[in-house]
């Protein structure tokens, strides 16, 4: 089970997290989240990767290991309840007077840029701002399977870099990714709807 | 008497002689009854032709006016001439002709490219509009009109005698927004897709609360009162109908898709297993009082992916165009059909007060309808619809011939006020054609409405709309919260393990989405390409694609470059090998001459031969045969060379690849009609 600090999320933390991610039903989450395997009831706020890989469903999810690695801040094996709802945040829906506000000091979490930006991390592992065709390469071996030979995979990979690819470096950078994908709703398809 | 032969060739003669005169042998007869209903019909569906033709003739005319106006307009005018002529008006809208022959046409190309993924996304959002937007539409017009002319001092007792059930049962025939209309005027105006989504499913889905409605108050329009217990089966009823209908037509969708899993053979009657599957899915509903529409809307959807897969490229063309064809006939025949119809005088009884107040109830009941729901459904919604989108959704609820058609059903025994209702139908129709759809389109551009996006989708789009829908899924799973993208990754998963296994033919089966669409993007590439004029391919990516048209077991074979592939090797190899003959031939002749001219063979001649220039066979160069024989060359377009077979085979085959690509779209390859023309464009 590994070692767990059971602490209980005090109220200044969860008036932080409130601000920090816009939730204002923050303090129910626990309560919504004890229904999957990942908590212990409440009073458990800090998760390992194991937590998250026993949720069966993730397993056969191809993007699954990814997912999980993304909840985890660089290199560390624990993510705390704070950190969670962070990377949580960034699926709540856009807001109508959200849209308006021009003077937040800064963007929410869930605009769509960085949504997108979520999006463009899982696809870069190795966080140089821009997708290889390598990195390409494994995500799409990762969502369609085995039976595809290596060679039609890379002329896919070829042609969807040559599609989104402007300024010629061979791979896709992040402006890249938000053009190609400026006819997508991202605002509806990457939000989940409970999270207000 | 009259000789044999004059009783052979004299049939309608007859053979009493006495008193009737011997006709002369018809040289030309006239026999109009024999052909006369399908000549009719042939009649009016090129009347019909030639008046869309017309139109499109007219560039300005058509830009304002929708073209199911003009069509109504055509219409009034060949009713007004065949009654300026005394004929009596053909009753050509009739309810069986209408929903039997011109309706299905028309759904099943709706249905058969419904796009999917915006109508499930947005299904709540529909079947609200559709259904409780419809069920207050009818109550309320109904409720309203009955209310109208019972206050209504004006003719006393001509309204006073209409009582509520048939006022509610006119209300529920005029409350249906029409598919038919929705899609004429809908196309023109090139709306963005959920708005088009929005309204058009709706006129689909509206069609099992319509059925119901009709029927319910039909029946009990005789009995004269209605119970709570009639509206609890009248609840019943319409689920039945509702998902019975889905039910139908999701098994005939199947039945097609799995038919059309051992077509391979007999691909020239694949298209005929399409149309007359849904067809039957509609008849089989409408025997059961069921809801025919969403039964062809599902018959299409469900056997689209399947059958797609399936059939040949060819069949696919010829269902898409042959449905757009019939849909595109029968929509001009129906507004055709609803002006001769108006034009016919007998079934009109006009009454002012009634024809008004259905008009500007039906205007009401609507914008109420709409916002109210839109209210609701706000809030349930991710993006929410702006107060524009409820402004065209509102203004989009128009009506047709659905509606003409069920009030012409009416029974005039239990409804002595049919010609009234029939007239106030048609009234409203009219308002809504030609007053809303001439000025919708206006509308759209002063409310800078969002427009349809005309790009298609690209292939980044593709790959990373399905990476997202399998993060979405993924985080979903995390919250525990089983949401719209957990079940369709659940429905995808059992599709691909079971469904798809049973109803695709070969190795289809296992093809993942995004493969699937690659090769359909690179076709369509590629046939553009050719159409372009045979230009230089584009760079490394489509090369690399073409060598896998070579057959490997690991890769599945892309049906129909696969075809090609094998039937154009072998003819770019008969070709080949009949130019090798005739250049052998000549070679040896030659040698022959001059081994008898030059004794000495220090020079022996080889033979040229450049395949790519257009006089390939004739054209023949003298070259150093020994030479090349110790350096084989490398360059592939340089032509052929004498060389021993099994190398010129190899070479051959490589040349042939990148032949290949430029006959990548070549319609059908019949070896014999290619052999004497030359082989390169």
């Amino acid at each position: 089970m590994g070692s767990r600090a059971s602490t209980l999320l005090r109220e200044e933390e969860i008036e932080e997290i409130k601000k920090e991610t816009g939730c204002k039903l923050c303090q129910n989450a626990p309560l919504y989240l004890s229904q999957t395997s990942i908590t212990n009831p409440v009073f458990n706020s800090v998760f390992s990767r194991e937590d998250f890989q026993r949720i069966p469903e993730l397993a056969i999810n191809p993007l699954g290991d990814r997912i999980i690695n993304a909840f985890f801040p660089e290199g560390e094996d624990q993510v705390n309840f704070r950190g969670f709802m962070r990377t949580l945040a960034h699926f709540r829906p856009i807001e109508d007077n959200e849209k308006n506000k021009n003077a937040a000091p800064s963007e929410p979490l869930n605009s769509r840029t960085n949504k997108l930006l979520f999006a463009f991390r899982l696809y870069d592992l190795d966080r140089d701002d821009k997708i290889s065709r390598d990195e390409l390469l494994q995500v799409l071996r990762m969502m369609v399977g085995v039976n595809i030979s290596d060679e039609q995979l890379g002329s896919i990979a070829d042609r969807t870099i040559q599609e989104a690819d402007t300024n010629g470096d061979n791979s896709i950078s992040f402006n890249e990714f938000m053009k190609v994908l400026e006819k997508v709703d991202v605002e509806q398809k990457m939000s989940i709807r409970f999270l207000h | 008497g009259l000789p044999h032969a004059a009783d052979v060739t004299n049939h309608h003669a007859p053979t009493n002689e006495s008193g009737h005169q011997k006709k002369p042998f018809p040289v030309l007869d006239l026999n109009y009854e024999h052909v006369q209903t399908p000549f009719e019909i042939s009649l009016w569906v090129l009347l019909a032709s030639l008046m869309k033709l017309g139109f499109h003739l007219i560039p300005r005319v058509s830009n304002i006016v929708p073209e199911s106006c003009l069509l109504i307009v055509v219409g009034l005018l060949v009713g007004g001439l065949i009654r300026l002529a005394g004929e009596e008006v053909p009753p050509v809208m009739n309810a069986e002709v209408f929903f039997l022959c011109l309706l299905p046409p028309i759904i099943l190309d709706a249905g058969y490219f419904l796009p999917i993924r915006p109508f499930m996304e947005n299904l709540g959002t529909i079947l609200m509009f559709a259904v409780v937007g419809t069920l207050w539409n009818a109550f309320f017009i109904g409720g309203l009109l009955f209310a109208v002319c019972q206050i209504n001092p004006g003719y006393p007792l001509e309204l006073h005698q209409l009582e509520l059930l048939p006022c509610l049962l006119f209300g529920s025939i005029i409350s249906a927004v029409d598919p038919v209309a929705v899609l004429a005027v809908f196309e023109e105006i090139h709306i963005n897709e959920l708005l088009h989504i929005l309204v058009f499913g709706e006129s689909l889905l509206n069609d099992a609360v319509t059925v119901v409605l009709y029927h319910l108050f039909e029946e009990y329009a005789g009995a004269g009162t209605v119970t709570v217990l009639d509206g609890f089966l009248g609840i019943m009823s319409f689920l039945v109908v509702a998902l019975g209908g889905v039910l139908v037509g999701a098994i005939y969708g199947l039945l097609a898709a799995f038919t059309s899993r051992f077509t391979s053979h007999m691909r020239v009657i694949e298209p005929l297993f399409v149309f007359v599957y849904s067809y039957m899915a509609y008849l089989s509903a409408e025997m059961f009082h069921l809801s025919g529409i969403m039964a062809l809307i599902a018959c299409g959807a469900v056997m689209k992916p399947y059958v797609e897969a399936n059939i040949s490229h060819k069949s696919h063309t010829t269902i898409k165009y042959f449905l757009k064809m019939w849909s595109s006939v029968s929509e001009t025949l129906i507004f055709i059909f609803l002006g001769v119809a108006t034009v016919d005088g007998k079934h009109h009884s006009w009454n002012w007060v009634f024809v008004t107040a259905t008009v500007i109830l039906c205007l009401v009941a609507r914008v109420m309808g709409v916002v109210g729901l839109t209210y609701i459904i706000n809030k349930f919604r991710i993006v929410k619809l702006t107060t524009k989108d409820q402004f065209i959704i509102a203004y989009g609820g128009l009506r047709g011939a659905i509606a003409f058609s069920l009030g012409f059903l009416l029974d005039e025994v239990h409804f002595p006020k049919k010609d009234m209702f029939l007239t106030a139908i048609i009234t409203v129709i009219f308002f809504t054609v030609f007053v809303q759809g001439m000025t919708i389109k206006p509308l759209v551009e002063l409310l800078a409405v969002k427009k349809k996006q005309e790009a298609k989708r690209s292939i980044n789009e593709e790959i990373h709309t399905q990476f997202l829908d399998h993060l979405l899924t993924g985080i979903e799973d995390i919250c525990g919260h089983y949401g719209h993208h957990h079940w369709k990754d659940k429905l995808n998963r059992f599709n691909k393990k079971y469904v798809k296994r049973c109803l695709i033919a070969g190795d289809r089966c296992e093809e993942p989405q995004l493969i699937a669409f690659y090769h359909k993007m690179e076709m369509k590439q590629a046939i553009e390409l050719v159409e372009k004029g045979g230009a230089k391919m584009p760079a490394i990516p489509s090369t690399v694609s073409m060598q896998n048209i070579q057959p490997k077991k690991a890769v599945p074979q892309e049906r129909m470059l696969g075809q090609l592939s094998k039937g154009k090797e072998e003819e770019i190899r008969n070709i080949l090998r009949t130019n090798l003959q005739r250049t052998r031939q000549r070679v040896k002749q030659l040698c022959y001459s001059l081994t008898v001219m030059k004794p000495t063979a220090d020079d022996v001649p080889t033979i040229h031969v450049d395949l790519a220039s257009p006089q390939s066979p004739d054209s023949v160069n003298l070259v150093d045969e020994l030479k090349k024989k110790s350096e084989p060359t490398s360059d592939a377009d340089e032509g052929l060379v004498m060389r021993a077979p099994s190398q010129n085979r190899s070479e051959e085959s490589d040349r042939e690849q990148q032949k290949l690509m430029r006959c990548l779209s070549d319609p059908g390859p019949n070896a014999d009609e290619d052999e004497d023309e030359p082989f390169l464009p």
